[in-house]
């Protein structure tokens, strides 16, 4: 089984305030820590579980500067074989659609049964991009996927789909298709000593859309159909009131306006 | 002059620091508050072959160098102490075989520290009730007897004792030659005539196991003697040279922890109508807790360095290990503080974090001995 696995440097805001940058397009990153994106890591953790039970190849792939080095490294330490990084001023600003096309790329250019890749970013969270690669690529995706049993190497497999309410669905695909992979499929390993060792040894390709037959006026921004124009923090409106005062206070006016409405 | 990590390097960091995060700091507590050895953490560590890091890879390990060891022990003794002496004493009772093994005896002993699927311990066996600092002072007796030697007396304040595979056993052959009596067995667990006495109940560390050892008529092959007779001090001093950057580590990793606590605590307590981090009583505090930790951790890296690069570095890592430790204390001690009368409470980190530093200004010689190590390498 050829396997390719999508992986992506995101910056960790779960405790840090988020502030928006001075261009009004990004939040100020300066003094974020940075890793892999959470669903990547199931990802990785899937692609790497199947090349043990069945044997097979393993792609890392990232778009990204220098920095997504380290993601990619730490993907190859705990078992992926090659790597790919994607890096080019011209994927700058790119949309879900445009990161796909860049991907897809990528893809076009391997032998593989199965691409994966996280069912969403932490950081920009369309969950669009395994939809879009497949697309590209013209085989067929599930996404949010919870479980992958393979069925027959290299032909089909069976997946399992989480759903609202805790239900899953559960589908046969055919290969070569491309997986969303939703967290808690697995229990993600913690890399060894001596993968990291070996990593570290490891090349990483790096590769620029002309390296992909890819044209300057199809990928990143121009390549988008949708393209941020800004980020604001959610305005007052009118049917908003926002508490102030000391905590105390606030949960006072809280419970009063809960009774008061009768919610309670 | 470059005071970057490799990459490498922030991989194994990043890896210790998320099995520390995930895998210790959640049972830590209750390890702590049981006195109870962790297994199961020890068990997923050698999977990542933290237990046994330094082995070469020609014997089955990562091979790290003491600087990588460093960074990563820093890791564990932010997860916790106990836990972190655990798998760092590990790693310390390994050296004997390591620095004075022969080959034999490395392919006998090594392989069965660095098999992840069934791992297990080994201990280092040097203190005993009346030979502490005075190491040399030892009275375990090792007496010939053919081929073998019968070996018999005790030890205590054993890390990994009674839960290791194989001990490194110091005893003397010649009390009356001094240190120059002193040879290094190692000492199979199941060996008859070998037990474990009392295990210890102690203040802090309380998730790694420390015992007595027993020795009646324990009979050893000569074959099991590390560098020969009459060598075992010199063994024991490179070990404990080798093992200083280490366990100062694990002092930095501590009090980076509790500066951590420190400072989250001091952002949200709000007194005479701000976070008592805007105080500058407080804010005076955290700067020099922040400067102790660096400092601290520089000197582990530099003496860590030393070590991998050949240099002598008695002084170096004599001056890593006390700072380290005694860095701990102290800004465990403004930790605690700095939570008021919350960190008296053991709901809090802080309060275990403050039982924990003590015993490292205490173990693998006290930091009076490393002042007189170090002194003694500036006089003379």
């Amino acid at each position: 089984m050829n396997m390719v696995v999508c992986v992506k440097r995101v910056p960790d805001t779960s405790e840090s305030e988020v502030h928006i940058d001075a261009s009004g397009k990004d939040i100020d990153k300066s003094r974020l820590s940075f890793g892999i994106n959470e669903c990547d890591n199931y990802a990785v953790e899937e692609a790497i579980q199947i090349k043990e039970r069945l044997e097979g190849n393993v792609t890392v792939i990232s778009l990204g500067g220098k920095d997504s080095d380290e993601v990619i490294r730490m993907a190859l330490a705990k078992g992926g074989d090659d790597a790919i990084r994607l890096e080019d001023d011209a994927f700058a600003g790119g949309d879900a659609l445009a990161v796909a096309k860049a991907l897809a790329g990528a893809v076009k250019g391997l032998e593989y049964d199965i691409v994966f890749t996280g069912a969403l970013t932490d950081d920009d969270g369309y969950a669009a991009v395994p939809v879009a690669l497949a697309e590209l690529l013209g085989v067929p995706h599930a996404t949010y996927v919870k479980k992958v049993e393979i069925l027959e190497p290299g032909k089909k497999a069976k997946v399992g789909r989480e759903l609202e309410g805790g239900l899953m669905e559960f589908l046969e695909i055919d290969m070569p298709c491309v997986l969303g992979i939703q967290t808690g499929i697995n229990e993600p390993r913690y890399a060894s000593f001596k993968g990291i060792k070996q990593a570290a040894k490891k090349e990483i390709a790096v590769k620029s859309a002309a390296d992909l037959g890819l044209d300057a006026a199809d990928i990143g921004e121009a390549g988008s159909w949708a393209v941020l124009e800004q980020f604001t923090p959610p305005v007052v409106g009118e049917m908003a009131e926002i508490l102030e005062g000391e905590p105390d206070e606030t949960a006072a006016k809280l419970a009063g306006i809960l009774k008061e409405k009768g919610l309670v | 002059m470059d005071f970057a990590l490799s990459d490498e390097q922030k991989a194994l960091k990043q890896t210790v620091h998320e099995f520390a995060e995930n895998e210790i700091r959640p049972i830590s507590m209750e390890m702590d508050e049981k006195g109870e050895f962790a297994w199961d953490v020890v068990r997923k560590a050698a999977r990542l072959e933290l237990t046994y890091s330094g082995v070469p890879e020609e014997y089955g390990g990562p091979g790290l160098s003491m600087l990588d060891n460093v960074i990563v022990i820093e890791e564990l003794g932010w997860g916790c102490v106990g836990i972190a002496s655990a798998i760092a004493l590990n790693q310390i009772a390994i050296l004997p075989v390591l620095l004075a093994g022969t080959e034999e005896q490395k392919k006998r002993y090594l392989p069965r520290i660095t098999d992840s699927d069934n791992p297990r311990l080994c201990a280092f066996g040097l203190t005993e009730p009346e030979a502490g600092s005075d190491a040399a002072s030892l009275k375990t007796r090792a007496v010939r007897d053919g081929d073998d030697y019968v070996l018999t007396g005790g030890k205590c304040f054993i890390t990994n004792g009674g839960i290791s595979d194989f001990y490194t056993i110091f005893t003397t052959v010649d009390p009356d030659q001094k240190y120059q009596g002193i040879t290094a067995f190692i000492v199979e667990a199941d060996t008859p005539g070998f037990s474990i006495g009392k295990i210890e109940h102690k203040m802090g560390m309380r998730a790694s196991q420390t015992a007595e050892l027993i020795l009646e008529d324990v009979r050893v092959p000569a074959s099991n003697i590390l560098r020969g007779e009459g060598q075992g001090f010199y063994v024991a001093m490179e070990t404990l040279d080798s093992s200083r950057p280490g366990v100062g580590a694990i002092g930095v990793g501590l009090a980076r922890a509790a500066f951590e606590e420190a400072l989250a605590y001091s952002r949200q307590r709000v007194q005479f109508g701000k976070p008592i981090c805007r105080q500058q009583a407080i804010a005076f505090m955290l700067a020099d807790m922040a400067t102790k930790v660096d400092y601290a951790r520089l000197l582990c890296y530099r003496a860590a360095w030393m070590l991998d690069n050949g240099l002598d570095a008695i002084k170096e890592s004599s001056m890593a290990k006390y700072t380290g430790t005694d860095v701990a204390m102290e800004v465990v001690t403004d930790a605690v503080q700095i939570h008021g009368g919350y960190g008296y409470m053991k709901e809090y980190l802080v309060e275990k974090f403050f039982r924990d530093a003590k015993i490292l200004q205490i173990v693998e010689g006290t930091n009076q001995i490393q002042r007189l190590v170090l002194s003694a390498q500036l006089i003379n």
